[in-house]
């Protein structure tokens, strides 16, 4: 028995059935989406002030993959129009950039992440002074990087120091704390570019809590990870998908064309999508 | 909707995004603490907004007989 309504659209809707059923599961992903940015939203505004983690992603290469999925929106729809025409080669060739801009964005990603889990948040027993934005301050609290036995660990906590029965450790700190303001941390970070880092040796026993960037730091970092990991996927199972129409399926193309033209369509609405949630990512986590 | 109308928002959306983070970055340069990698940002944000409504105008016109469903 044929599928109905996979080239031709339905009378009812005007449409071929795949592009309502991708726009149906699309809504979903809105709410799901939206939910999650709801709850960002929400909290944040909702947050004792000095207390929201902010200014400690990096902004550049945040940049650069945005970058990456716009090119890679530009190369989906061009791929699709390339097969509206006929040309096959072309279609490849540009589906080809869309699956390497894929997999570029999934590992600068992660190589976000694993910045993340080595840097290092320790709340101290007794305050330090330090050096921020040219004057020396007492504070208890520390951003900065762990080197202990010549490595730089990553997910360390409280309990690691414990269980690998840590007697001190060195500590470089940031020049800035998200407890500042965004002028006070832009201030910081150019007072400190260029000179020498301070370095300080904590004792295990003069730590009260120590916290890698992770989902239990901090609510910030909860839904950053959340929001940016479900994203992640996201442009994972998209990738999978394009992969499979551009090598295993393409030989659809051969028996149905037009099928295998809706086919590229409704992958590459999906997508967009995908690409649509980081341009509000993006502003929200890493610049706001 | 087809891929060519979500493709269309989504091209505006950057485009916002673009112009959005540019003027941010010109902001944070103009200020007593800004850096050169700032107005880098900003200039080159801006271009690319500028560059994807060219863009957009272009892809309107060569797909002009493609349905918007």
């Amino acid at each position: 028995m044929e599928i109905p309504y996979t080239a031709q659209p339905r009378k009812d809707t005007g449409l071929y059935n795949a592009k309502v059923g991708i726009w149906l599961f699309l809504a979903s992903e809105v709410m799901l989406f939206g939910g999650l940015f709801s709850a960002y939203i929400l909290l944040r505004v909702g947050a004792t002030p000095g207390t929201w983690v902010h200014g400690l992603l990096n902004i550049p290469i945040g940049t650069f993959n945005t970058a990456v999925l716009i090119t890679s929106s530009v190369t989906v729809v061009l791929s699709w129009a390339a097969l509206k025409v006929g040309n096959f080669g072309r279609y490849r060739f540009y589906q080809a950039i869309t699956i390497l801009c894929a997999l570029g964005f999934l590992g600068i990603k992660s190589f976000e992440y694993r910045e993340k889990f080595s840097h290092y948040e320790v709340w101290l027993n007794q305050p330090v002074t330090v050096t921020r934005g040219g004057q020396e301050v007492q504070t208890d609290r520390l951003l900065g990087h762990i080197e202990y036995q010549g490595h730089h660990p990553a997910f360390w906590s409280t309990k690691t120091l414990a269980e690998k029965q840590v007697e001190s450790f060195k500590f470089t700190p940031d020049p800035i704390h998200y407890k500042m303001t965004p002028k006070e941390m832009a201030h910081a970070r150019k007072t400190a570019a260029g000179r020498k880092a301070e370095e300080f040796e904590f004792k295990a026993a003069d730590v009260k809590r120590l916290s890698a960037f992770v989902p239990g730091h901090s609510t910030y970092f909860a839904l950053y990870f959340t929001l940016t990991a479900l994203h992640a996927l996201h442009v994972l199972g998209g990738a999978v998908v394009i992969f499979y129409i551009w090598g295993p399926g393409a030989k659809m193309w051969k028996t149905d064309p037009e099928r295998y033209t809706n086919r590229v369509e409704v992958s590459g609405l999906f997508w967009h999508f995908v690409d649509l949630v980081w341009i509000f990512l993006f502003p929200v986590l890493y610049l706001l | 909707m087809s891929l060519k109308a979500f493709h269309i928002v989504f091209i505006t959306a950057a485009s916002a995004l673009a112009f959005g983070f540019g003027v941010w970055s010109l902001r944070a340069y103009s200020s007593a603490d800004g850096l050169t990698q700032d107005l880098c940002f900003g200039v080159g944000s801006l271009a690319v907004g500028l560059g994807l409504l060219v863009y957009e105008r272009y892809f309107l016109k060569k797909t002009r007989n493609v349905s918007y469903l």
